[in-house]
């Protein structure tokens, strides 16, 4: 059961990989390098103020842009515990699925949940509370396939039960 | 049942009759691809799967494109793993700089992305390949580790948006302004999660560079990929280039779309992207007088030889303004060799253009043309996003390459047309 507390962080709509990672520090595959500049196009000072274990909440089309897998390893690196959003862009959705970096779908939750407050998530059901109100938001379900990836802790380890 | 054009890829991709959207499939993958940025890390999720051979080392393509000539150091080293794991697989299409090209405008020019097959790459303009008539997608590293592992990929059947364009593509339009104005209209998320298929009498008589650039930039709006079907100049144009035997699909005239929608581009102007979204698109005249520092065309959107012969078309006998950098990359060592002989680059030369061996250089801000604070870039590129060329101050529109080469001769965006009474 993997329940957690974390102060959120809030960004706007359409926030674009190149936001999140810009690619002149693509030169670098390794992740704690990415982390060092992970969000720094959409806020300069992120990494400063932020600390493990923060949630980010964005409008809609999180992630949209390029396919670079940099980008969400740069936020698991820099230990963002998870990313609610109105929706997320395709490559993006599937890459976080990909590599573990627990993601929430949730317009409600992504309309409602204020910058400097703190909301506790259950990823098992999906559910979002805002601590400072009270309110709950339930994200949507992923399809049976993904929650099976999930389990297997990302796609590599599914691949490689099946080789 | 009818099926889209996307459907009945994916169908026999999955070894099934039929799909249909919301579906998840296991599918057979045609080509995969993966770059000097993205296959390093595709490399490292490869080698803990623990298989030791990729699934065909033919259908396999590595490209060294983003961050070369080696810019730095570290894209030295990122250069480096891909070299030496393409040495180690014997990867059949693995190109060398001096050899290479801007990776999605090399594999169509091979023969190597095919009409009905479903290809993935680890970037994200792979559907530039659905112009051929195949579902392309952009995925992650390590969608493509798996895929380098097993040759298959999981998919969820997007549903179908179709465009139909109707009327005359008018004098100084290309393919770069259709899609802007596509982009435009629908939004970035617009067909998120979605397929859109173009079509109607102004595509098909689009030349293949043309709906090259259209597909290439599908993903702007969102989508998992944009087709075009294949019709006589796309059996043309691979006819002598193909690599592989293929089998051209086609949607059924009567299948069911999530959406359509029918525009006449009769009245169209030349399209350009204000900053920093490349779906905040407007006509040339909204943002003329607009001053320019820089000016690049080239990329996997427009680097094409058709994209080329427009810009020398504008430049020839001219020069570009006393105030602009003007930056041409062909895209391929094909093109840049075809410009050679046709003499655009000495064009481009006489007009003061700084002409460059292919590369993605500044399209991502990489390298070969990075913006200071506060400079303002007319690119044929596809994304303008804060910071994307450079500085986060920085400033770029994205146009077609009549209205990019008309911006490097009068130091300010105009509509090319009108070029020609300044001069
Ligand atoms: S030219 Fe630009 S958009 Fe195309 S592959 Fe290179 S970096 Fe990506």
């Amino acid at each position: 059961m993997r329940t957690f507390q974390g102060k959120v962080w809030v960004f706007g709509d359409d926030i674009d990989t190149d936001a999140i990672l810009p690619a002149r520090y693509m030169n670098s595959p390794d992740p704690k390098e990415l982390a060092k500049h992970c969000m720094e196009d959409a806020d300069p000072d992120f990494m400063k103020k932020m600390s493990p274990g923060d949630i980010i909440v964005a409008g809609k089309n999180f992630g949209c842009g390029s396919s670079r897998e940099h980008a969400p390893l740069a936020i698991k690196e820099a230990g963002i515990a998870c990313v609610i959003a109105g929706s997320f862009a395709r490559i993006f959705y599937r890459n976080a699925l990909n590599i573990g970096l627990p993601i929430l779908e949730s317009p409600a939750a992504a309309a409602s949940l204020a910058a400097g407050s703190t909301a506790e998530v259950n990823l098992q059901t999906g559910e979002i509370t805002d601590l400072a109100g009270g309110h709950k938001f339930s994200a949507a379900a992923f399809p049976p396939f993904m929650q099976e990836l999930i389990a297997q802790g990302g796609l590599i380890n599914f691949v490689k039960g099946k080789v | 049942m009818e099926q889209t054009l996307t459907e009945k890829i994916l169908a026999r991709a999955a070894g099934k009759k039929e799909v249909s959207p919301g579906e998840l499939i296991n599918a057979k993958i045609d080509m995969a691809l993966g770059n000097d940025l993205t296959a390093p890390v595709a490399i490292r999720e490869f080698e803990k799967i623990g298989v030791e051979k990729v699934f065909d080392r033919a259908r396999l393509a590595l490209i060294p494109d983003h961050f070369v000539p080696n810019k730095d150091i570290q894209s030295a080293a990122l250069a480096e793993i891909l070299r030496r794991f393409a040495r180690q697989q014997k990867i059949v299409h693995y190109y060398e700089v001096g050899r290479m090209g801007i990776e999605h405008a090399l594999l169509p020019e091979l023969g190597l992305t095919l009409p009905g097959e479903l290809i993935v790459g680890a970037d994200s303009h792979t559907c530039t390949y659905g112009a051929l008539g195949a579902f392309a997608t952009g995925v992650g590293s390590t969608d493509l580790a798996a895929v380098m592992a097993t040759g298959e990929l999981w998919f969820r059947v997007p549903p179908t948006i179709r465009i139909i364009f109707h009327g005359q593509l008018p004098r100084w339009l290309g393919g770069k302004d259709l899609i802007l104005y596509t982009i435009g209209q629908l939004g970035v998320d617009g067909a998120r999660y979605a397929a859109l298929e173009f079509c109607g009498p102004v595509i098909e008589k689009l030349g293949m560079d043309a709906r090259l650039t259209i597909a290439n930039m599908a993903i702007e709006a969102g989508a998992k990929a944009g087709l075009i079907a294949p019709d006589e100049i796309t059996l043309a144009y691979l006819e002598g280039r193909a690599q592989r035997p293929y089998t051209a699909l086609y949607g059924d005239a009567g299948a069911p779309v999530a959406r359509e929608f029918n525009w006449d581009v009769s009245d169209l102007e030349p399209q350009v992207a204000l900053p920093s979204s490349p779906a905040n698109t407007r006509p040339v005249s909204a943002v003329a007088g607009t001053a320019v520092d820089q000016v690049v065309i080239g990329s996997c959107t427009n680097g094409r030889i058709d994209d080329l012969r427009q810009a020398a078309a504008i430049l020839k006998g001219r020069r570009v303004h006393p105030r602009v950098r003007l930056i041409v990359i062909p895209a391929t060592q094909a093109i840049y060799l075809q410009a050679l002989q046709e003499g655009l680059l000495e064009t481009f030369i006489q007009a003061q253009a700084a002409v460059s061996t292919p590369t993605c250089g500044p399209c991502l801000g990489g390298h070969m043309g990075i913006l200071a604070a506060g400079e303002v870039a007319v690119a044929t590129t596809n994304r303008n996003f804060t910071g994307r060329m450079g500085h986060r101050a920085s400033r770029v529109y994205l146009a077609g390459p009549a209205v990019a080469a008309a911006a490097a001769v009068a130091g300010e965006i105009m509509h090319p047309a009108a070029l020609r009474e300044v001069n």
